[in-house]
């Protein structure tokens, strides 16, 4: 039970990754696909954060010396993360708009119906 | 000179041809002279080879510490003089034959011709495994175009079998074979007295020795002997040179020094290690024989005779006695001499009368007496029979049968023996006997001149070759020692 | 100077970047990128020089000491990867000239350029970095960007080939980033070879287990090994024609680097190996990639999904010689990261240009053009020749560098399934040269202009590079042994 509940945040990181893994899998919607996406990183940022975090601690920022304060170093590795996966959501979403330009539809499955009737005649 | 000439010559050759490509008759000339060269510069080895010399040159490592090199040994001058020596006739008949048919891409024609010379050459002067691969693969690569020559659906169909059979059958067999034996013995090189023996068990060794036979596809031994009839839709020179003699010979040649050099004839006469070749060689003697009276197409019909000849050698090395592998390596030479005329003869049909057809020949020997004369004679001396050439082999490959105490396999080459009488003769027996159809024009219409002199030279070439066995046993009798 | 030759390595595309991107104009990027390809060829080729002999170098990033800093290291296989990048956008820099313009629209140029060079930063800092959280950085933006370019080929499929990429490009990702988190939580480091000196402390838990699992699952992912392949053809089919070659020769070959280096560098293959039967899934995966790859190929009609399939069969044999733990089957895996990305390089580029005369990549394009285009035949022929291994080609000496090790092994089953692959490779590649110089040639509208002398020199050099290793191997073997040899004897 105390192991359970003491390391409640790396269940909760589990969870989510298999939410957002399942999004991505299951949905059609390339939109919703990205969210999935989304909140699979999320689970990943999670992880690390919680890695860095030490029960008591404060924040790394210089101050009386010998205070408890959590390792920063996962924070700043999670920093460029974020950005990643920013970025990726950015390019993402815009393909999702040129390809809904394009196809008039952003469902994979119409799309792959669209593809397979100009390969047909 | 240096033994490095005899594989890069005929590629030099090759790229005079193509700079000459505007000019036909200064290409033809230059691809004449280079053959000349090529055949003269072989000769010369004669005398140091059999004197039991084996000059070797190292080029460089080519993977890790296998490496690209070249050796001169009995065998394989045999097949580079064979190989070179017809080159010129080829060149000579070739010259005439595209003329005469107005055949197109002559410049690439002669190109791949010459560079095909090269790969049998590096063949024969194989000094290792590797090396004997690197040239095969070459041989098989520069003859697609020639296969494919006429570029309409039949030469596609035809060179679709031709390349799946060769390609698949030395990579999917063959190369696997050469790795088995580098990884088995630390060594690639041919040894007299071979490197397997104490290396390997029997049963890998039997294993190894089947990959060998049917991964020279060349060798066309059944089931793998389908690409030969299908390269018969190139044009006549090509099937003559490399279909009976370059590219086949290449393949059994390459058997024998398997046989002789890897295995070693003590070892390979060991145990069952070439039984089961010796029957699969043995059935397809018989079964391409048969195979071969059925067929109508002239040219078709000579594939399969040329299938079940090369048989012959195969059986002669799986028998793996000194007096058959010697056997095979004289047909080598005889065999080529009449099959090159067999094939010349076709295309000069061909040319001059436009028949294809075994039917369609009757009384044709009164309009082209040289042509069937020749073809009179190399049948002949394919069926064995004295005083031509082909009776030596003959004679040694049933020596040897006998040495092995195999009375099967010397009943084997009686019944095939009578078979080639059975599919051979009657052509010329058809051309000379029977009466021409109605209305066809009376009076000698021979081929051009340039197809028929190259293959009388060849007929008196299987004639010459009875009274001449002494030079070829001085040179094969030093190897036969070891 | 050459002190910071480690750094240029990087710095030179990524510079070149956004100098395209100031230039604006198509031809004054073009410019750009051929210089940057050429100056960082320049650079690699001297690392090789430096390092071929068994030395590594190691460059502090800012001058910051490592571990704690990020530290570029490299030795003979890093190198070598650097060298096949950056030599494979050197080559393609004089095709992408007329390509480019005829695929890409006018104004989007330079925008183009900018971003092939930027996936050149991130695959080139791949293969350079010594630090496993920049190697994430680095390939997130290779990732981003070739998602881009994938995204601009002319046909719409290219969207959703794009898209697709990116949902499978950010699922590996993500796993790569996961497993380095859970090596860092084990061992508070992000240095490698600090890493490979810490785990074996750790060497029995169950998280460094989990990390090494995650990252190998990632990196396939990045390298589309069998069964994680999906996005690969149809990325690979619609991208633009510099692209498809550019990535067809690099990309895959930096992702089997990471692989190569995760397992042999940092967990250290005797402990990678163990437990969890990853080198008998390796084998079997590759061994279904290598058939199920060549028989796929073979049912294409467009000959660009036809070249992406037969990736994944090539990719199976660099797989299956990582996976056999031999310096034999090492060093194979190293010399064919070169041969295919050389052969797969020539065919691609060779299609460009049919698809630059003609406008599409389907079989029927192709009918007849080995007459009426002979140059680009043969260049097509050598290729495929090599990518079958028939002597004389690069094909050849990995085949046989890989046979020889698998026989060492014993695996006679995997043997045949290399040989069978090769010969499946015969039946889709004859299928291209027949319809290249057998059918007659289509009615379609075709370029009326020769083909450029520029596309040509590209598509030529690749191909003779092909015959060139066929002949002589020595000098890149001798490297893909050395680098064997460092994989195999620790921490570079």
């Amino acid at each position: 039970m105390q192991t359970f509940l003491g390391l409640y945040n790396f269940w909760v990181v589990i969870v989510l990754m298999m939410i957002g893994f399942y999004i991505v899998i299951a949905h059609d919607n390339l939109v919703k696909k990205i969210i999935g996406l989304n909140i699979f990183q999320t689970a990943v940022f999670i992880l690390y954060i919680s890695a860095g975090k030490i029960q008591g601690g404060t924040a790394p920022i210089l101050g009386e010396p010998g205070a408890v304060y959590s390792h920063p170093l996962p924070h700043v590795l999670i920093l460029t993360a974020i950005v990643v996966g920013v970025a990726t959501t950015a390019l993402g979403l815009a393909l999702i708009v040129r390809i809904h330009e394009a196809y008039g539809s952003n469902e994979e499955d119409d799309l792959l119906v669209l593809d397979r009737r100009e390969d047909s005649p | 000179m240096s033994l490095l000439w005899l594989p890069f010559l005929p590629l030099a050759g090759a790229l005079l041809v193509v700079m000459a490509g505007r000019l036909p008759n200064l290409r033809e000339a230059l691809s004449l002279v280079t053959a000349a060269v090529l055949a003269a510069l072989t000769f010369s080895w004669y005398p140091a080879v059999t004197a039991g010399e084996t000059p070797t040159v190292v080029l460089f490592d080519f993977l890790g510490s296998a490496q690209l090199a070249f050796s001169l040994e009995p065998l394989g001058l045999l097949f580079a003089s064979v190989a070179s020596g017809l080159w010129f006739v080829t060149t000579l008949y070739a010259a005439g034959y595209m003329r005469g048919n107005n055949e197109a891409h002559q410049t690439r024609f002669f190109t791949c011709f010459a560079i095909a010379i090269c790969g049998a050459m590096g063949v024969a002067l194989a000094d290792n495994l590797l090396t004997l691969f690197l040239f095969y693969e070459l041989l098989t690569l520069s003859t697609y175009p020639l296969v494919t020559h006429k570029g309409n659906a039949a030469a596609r169909r035809g060179g679709r079998i031709y390349l799946g059979i060769l390609l698949g059958t030395s990579i999917g067999l063959l190369l696997p074979a050469i790795v088995l034996t580098w990884v088995l013995t630390g060594t690639m090189r041919f040894e007299p007295g071979g490197i397997l023996d104490g290396q390997v068990s029997q049963g890998m060794a039997t294993l190894l020795y089947l990959m060998f036979a049917f991964g020279v596809g060349k060798a066309a031994l059944m089931p793998f002997h389908k690409w030969l009839p299908a390269a018969m839709v190139a044009p006549t020179p090509v099937s003559a040179l490399l279909h009976a003699v370059a590219v086949v010979k290449a393949g059994v040649f390459s058997i024998l020094k398997i046989t002789v050099y890897i295995f070693g004839l003590d070892f390979a006469a060991q145990g069952d290690i070439t039984r089961p070749v010796m029957w699969v060689a043995a059935f397809t003697l018989i079964a391409a024989s048969l195979i071969a009276l059925t067929r109508d197409n002239l040219k078709e019909r000579l594939a399969y005779s040329t299938v079940s000849q090369l048989a012959y050698i195969t059986l002669g090395a799986a028998l793996a006695t000194s007096m058959s592998v010697m056997g095979g390596a004289m047909h080598i030479l005889m065999h080529a001499f009449g099959k090159i005329t067999l094939f010349f003869c076709a295309g000069a049909i061909y040319t001059a009368a436009h028949k294809t057809l075994v039917s369609e020949l009757d009384g044709l020997g009164r309009a082209m007496p040289f042509t069937f004369g020749a073809f009179l004679i190399a049948s002949l001396s394919i069926i064995g029979l004295p005083p031509l050439g082909g009776s030596w082999s003959k004679w040694y490959l049933m020596l040897g049968a006998l040495d092995a105490e195999q009375a099967i396999m010397m009943a084997v080459f009686m019944i095939s023996s009578l078979l080639n009488i059975a599919y051979l003769l009657p052509i010329p027996a058809r051309a000379f006997l029977f009466k021409p159809p109605a209305g066809s024009p009376i009076g000698l219409r021979e081929a051009p001149l340039a197809s028929v002199v190259p293959l009388c030279l060849t007929a008196t070439g299987c004639f010459c070759l009875f009274f001449l066995p002494g030079p070829l046993m001085a040179l094969l009798s030093p190897w036969n020692d070891s | 100077m050459t002190a910071q030759l480690p750094a240029l390595q990087i710095l030179l595309p990524m510079l070149a970047s956004a100098l395209c991107v100031l230039l604006r104009s198509p031809a004054g990027a073009w410019l750009c990128f051929t210089l940057a390809t050429w100056a960082s060829f320049a650079v690699s080729v001297l690392l090789v020089l430096a390092t071929r002999s068994g030395a590594i170098l190691s460059y502090e990033m800012g001058g910051w000491e490592p571990p704690f800093g990020i530290e570029l290291r490299i030795d003979a296989l890093n190198a070598f990867v650097l060298l096949i990048v950056s030599g494979m956008a050197a080559v393609m820099a004089p095709f992408a000239r007329s390509s480019v313009l005829a695929e890409i629209e006018q104004t989007r140029v330079y925008l183009f350029y900018a971003l092939v060079l930027l996936c050149l930063t991130g695959l080139l800092g791949i293969s350079i970095t010594g630090d496993a959280f920049n190697l994430f950085v680095f390939l997130e933006i290779s990732s981003l960007s070739s998602y881009a370019i994938i995204a601009m080929g002319p046909n719409r499929r290219a969207l959703l080939a794009a898209f697709q990429y990116l949902i499978m490009g950010t699922v590996g990702g993500t796993f790569i980033l996961i497993g380095i988190g859970l090596m860092y939580m084990l061992t508070g480091t992000l240095n490698m070879a600090d890493l490979a000196e810490r785990l074996p402390a750790m060497a029995d838990s169950r998280t460094e287990k989990a990390a090494l699992g995650f990252i190998v699952v990632g990196a396939s992912i990045k390298l589309a090994l069998f069964p994680l392949h999906a996005w690969l053809p149809n990325a690979y089919a619609y991208a633009p024609s510099l692209v498809s070659a550019l990535l067809a020769a690099t990309a895959t070959k930096v992702a089997a680097y990471v692989l190569i280096r995760f397992i042999y560098t940092v967990f250290l293959p005797e402990r990678a190996f163990d437990g969890l039967m990853l080198s008998e899934l390796m084998m079997a995966l590759a061994a279904i990639a290598m058939i199920a790859g060549s028989v796929v190929a073979i049912f294409q009609h467009n000959v660009k999904l036809l070249l992406a399939w037969s990736s994944i069969a090539q990719i199976g044999y660099i797989v299956l010689g990582a996976a056999l733990v031999t310096t034999a089957g090492l060093a194979a895996t190293t010399l064919h990261l070169l041969n295919h990305a050389v052969a797969k390089g020539c065919l691609f580029l060779a299609l460009g240009v049919i698809v630059w005369k003609t406008g599409g990549a389907r079989l029927s394009d192709l009918a007849g053009l080995g007459r009426t285009l002979p140059w680009v035949g043969a260049a097509f022929v050598i290729g495929a020749l090599s990518l079958i291994g028939v002597p004389f080609t690069g094909g050849f000496i990995t085949k046989w560098y890989l046979l020889v090790a698998v026989a060492e092994q014993e695996l006679w089953l995997l043997a045949g399934a290399v040989v069978l692959s090769s010969l499946l490779s015969i039946i889709y590649m004859g299928r291209v040269i027949e319809t290249l110089y057998f059918r007659a040639p289509s009615q379609g509208t075709t370029r009326s202009e020769p083909v450029p002398v520029l596309m040509l020199t590209s598509v030529w050099l690749l191909a003779l590079l092909n015959v060139a290793i066929g002949s002589y191997s020595e000098p890149f073997a001798a490297i893909a042994r050395t680098a064997a040899g460092q994989l195999l004897g620790g921490t570079p």
